[in-house]
């Protein structure tokens, strides 16, 4: 506990810093394209494609043929994609660094439940991880990504759930810099429920407390890592509305509390935001008046590529149209990853609301 | 655990955030004035001065009455006895203090006790009743706190136990001042004494820092109305190995880039042993690191802000300019440093380059 037996030579601390760097450098962000080919078949039933492999593959060097390193820095990968070839025949991961972008791999298997919780679950797939990590590095990738989930009702999160999350976040981020992985540490708390902004906050300053402590406790690099974790919004039955400017104070309030100034960059994830949401409450994350030591960015996954599917149909002549509309997001939050981001249409009323209508306390 | 019960208003929140931002106002920090009786009979012996309630009164005053210490002092910290002592003119020490711009504040710890079954590590006691005199100091002009916790590096400790227990009491003190509108400075301070290297200090710094600030969190504790009062990271007295100021400064930071949330408004550090020319460029190199830092890093220093004016005085009335003099010096270089822009002249002071390190020092 009080002596040091470091783990990382200076030249790895320097790689997996370096690399985490790159991936949230100003004005870009991660597209998340490592949806399991389970969700991927409830992304493709929408639009009626068939779930093939072929299809998977069609889609995936649909978006990274076309997407903009000025505003992406890192791609997310599933396995399966990471083997598959672009219609050139060059393997994506190829595709993608040859771009200047750097290749990511989602390595978590899935939740597993907790007994003697209300539904709660810790996630599981440190089995082997080291060697899958060392492979992963091989075959072209640079950081990792691993998912938890939380959800908030009147007994959730309990300190078990909050505790046993953070655990495996550390071991597996301790896992992946021994070779030379980034981890993005993504503790999710849900949206589902009817709480407001406040308890989401409440909650998500404590889970986030705990995952540093515990990744402290783990020794891990935190210069060579990053940070995934939801936007603090109110739950979505919540009846009460709350603007992107009281999302983005509540947000980066806890953010404030609970994240030290050495991790390089937070990237959102979307969670059942629309594309425009997601876009408009990052921006004004990027606008508040309160210091940000830590870039704030994006890692979408539905909230880049929903007008890309439907747009696709899964139609090769429908192609361009589908790049267009991946690479209109990705621009769109590329700016609003800086606080550029100026929303068209109906949207502008929701941006130009008063920072001063929150009776709010944070 | 997932609900919360706020109980500080927006108004309270907002007091004590003003408190903390005000303590530390750019070119400001603090005057430790804090010593106890016990530890000014040993400042007292080393300019053959008897240690009175008078003495003890007739010192503070100089401090207090100096001139043109407004931009460079944001708050003081008074030890009890002084809080209740008044000027020649008759006007108490904290009226005077305020009326002049600066914030007062009060040592609230009772000392350290054992842990038993350690290798000599200590808790520090002082939460029974501290509620109620938390209430009182307000009261009376106090607007912000400290409590020092103290552990140390060897072969075997901080023990667990000893870094959990001192986490586990200062967010206990720093809960219940705020409650009061009294802004806690925590101050776990790790003692320099050993033969440890600086990667060494470094590494236990960020692990009691990580606690400490997962001790706050689970107590609710108001970051932005807190501050804190960290030892700066610097190999033990007895490490042969010299270190220089950027080095300090690098490890240092680096530190508290890991530990402390960009919420907490200010980091103002202890001197430990350091003299008080050390004390000031270690400061000023932290502010000049190319690390990016959230929070305001400055002083809050006792004897490096003192000793060449304690020598000055020596005891004798008509040593008082004298001695106000070389605090003012200190002051103003302080003031310079915690903005990055100190100079050093070379210039000692009275005391200026000696080693102020006392074994194993406990208040």
């Amino acid at each position: 506990m009080t002596t040091q037996f470091p783990s990382l030579s200076p030249e790895q601390k320097k790689e997996l810093s370096n690399i985490a760097q790159k991936i949230v450098a100003p004005g870009k962000g991660i597209l998340a394209a490592d949806e399991s080919t389970g969700t991927m078949a409830k992304r493709l039933q929408k639009i009626n494609v068939e779930n093939t492999e072929e299809n998977r593959r069609s889609f995936r060097d649909l978006l990274f043929s076309a997407v903009d390193p000025n505003c992406i820095g890192g791609i997310i990968f599933f396995h399966e994609t990471l083997y598959q070839k672009s219609d050139n025949g060059v393997p994506f991961p190829k595709v993608i660094k040859d771009k200047g972008i750097v290749v990511g791999i989602k390595v978590d298997k899935g939740t597993a439940a907790l007994n003697g919780t209300d539904g709660e679950t810790t996630t599981q797939g440190l089995d082997g991880l080291s060697e899958r990590c060392a492979q992963y590095k091989k075959d072209g990738c640079d950081f990792a990504k691993w998912r938890c989930v939380l959800k908030i009702s009147d007994s959730c999160p309990s300190a078990l759930s909050i505790a046993e999350n953070a655990n495996v976040l550390a071991r597996y981020a301790s896992i992946c810099q021994q070779n030379g992985l980034v981890p993005i540490v993504e503790p999710e708390i849900l949206p589902d429920g009817d709480h407001d902004l406040l308890r989401t906050q409440y909650v998500t300053e404590k889970v986030l407390a705990a995952t540093y402590k515990a990744l402290n406790d783990h020794h891990v690099y935190l210069e060579g890592t990053l940070l995934k974790p939801n936007m603090v919004t109110a739950g979505h039955s919540c009846t009460k509305k709350f603007s992107p400017q009281e999302v983005a104070m509540a947000t980066v309030t806890a953010l404030r509390r609970t994240v030290p100034a050495a991790v390089p960059g937070v990237t959102f994830l979307s969670g059942g935001q629309s594309e425009e949401e997601a876009t408009q409450n990052l921006n004004a994350m990027n606008q508040t008046a309160l210091h940000r030591p830590w870039k704030l960015s994006f890692s979408f996954g539905r909230a880049l590529q929903a007008s890309a599917l439907a747009a696709w149909q899964g139609k090769a002549a429908n192609k361009k149209a589908a790049q267009d509309a991946f690479t209109s997001r990705a621009k769109s939050n590329g700016l609003a990853s800086k606080g550029e981001y100026k929303s068209t249409a109906g949207a502008d009323k929701a941006s130009m609301q008063s920072l001063h209508t929150a009776n709010y306390v944070y | 655990m997932p609900h919360s019960f706020p109980f500080l208003s927006t108004e309270q929140k907002k007091e004590l955030s003003d408190i903390a931002q005000k303590i530390v106002a750019p070119g400001k920090g603090i005057l430790a004035a804090d010593e106890s009786t016990g530890s000014v009979a040993k400042r007292f012996q080393s300019i053959n001065t008897e240690n009175t309630e008078e003495n003890r009164r007739l010192y503070r005053q100089l401090l207090f009455t100096a001139d043109s210490v407004e931009p460079c002092i944001g708050g003081v910290i008074f030890f009890h006895e002084t809080l209740y002592q008044k000027t020649d003119d008759g006007q108490l020490f904290p009226e005077l203090i305020k009326d002049r711009g600066m914030v007062v504040g009060i040592k609230v710890d009772k000392g350290v006790v054992p842990l038993a079954g350690t290798n000599g590590e200590t808790t520090t006691q002082g939460l029974d009743g501290l509620y109620e005199r938390c209430a009182q100091y307000k009261k009376d002009g106090a607007d912000f706190a400290k409590w020092r916790c103290v552990l140390k590096i060897t072969d075997t400790t901080p023990s667990e136990l000893a870094i959990k227990e001192n986490a586990n009491v200062l967010a206990r003190y720093a809960s219940i001042c705020q409650m009061h509108g009294i802004v806690p400075i925590v101050e776990p301070e790790i003692l320099p004494d050993g033969d440890h290297d600086l990667k060494r200090t470094q590494y236990v710094t960020e692990k009691v820092l990580a606690a400490v600030y997962k001790a706050l969190s689970d107590h609710h504790v108001y970051l932005e109305g807190t501050l804190l009062k960290p030892n700066m990271v610097t190999a033990g007295h007895s490490c042969p190995q010299k270190f220089s100021n950027q080095e300090i400064a690098m490890a240092t930071v680096t530190a508290l880039r890991r530990t402390v949330p960009p919420a907490v408004p200010g980091i103002t550090f202890l001197s430990g042993g350091q003299s008080e020319e050390e004390a000031t460029i270690n400061l000023n190199a932290m502010n000049q690191c190319p690390l990016h830092r959230p929070w305001a890093i400055t002083f809050s220093y006792g004897r490096a802000l003192q000793a060449s004016a304690l020598k000055a005085w020596g005891g004798k009335p008509e040593n008082g300019k004298a001695c106000q003099d070389e605090f003012i010096k200190r002051a103003l270089n302080n003031s310079k440093a915690c903005q990055g822009k100190y100079v050093s002249t070379g210039e000692k002071g009275a005391a200026g380059g000696e080693s102020l390190f006392v074994a194993n020092h406990s208040y």
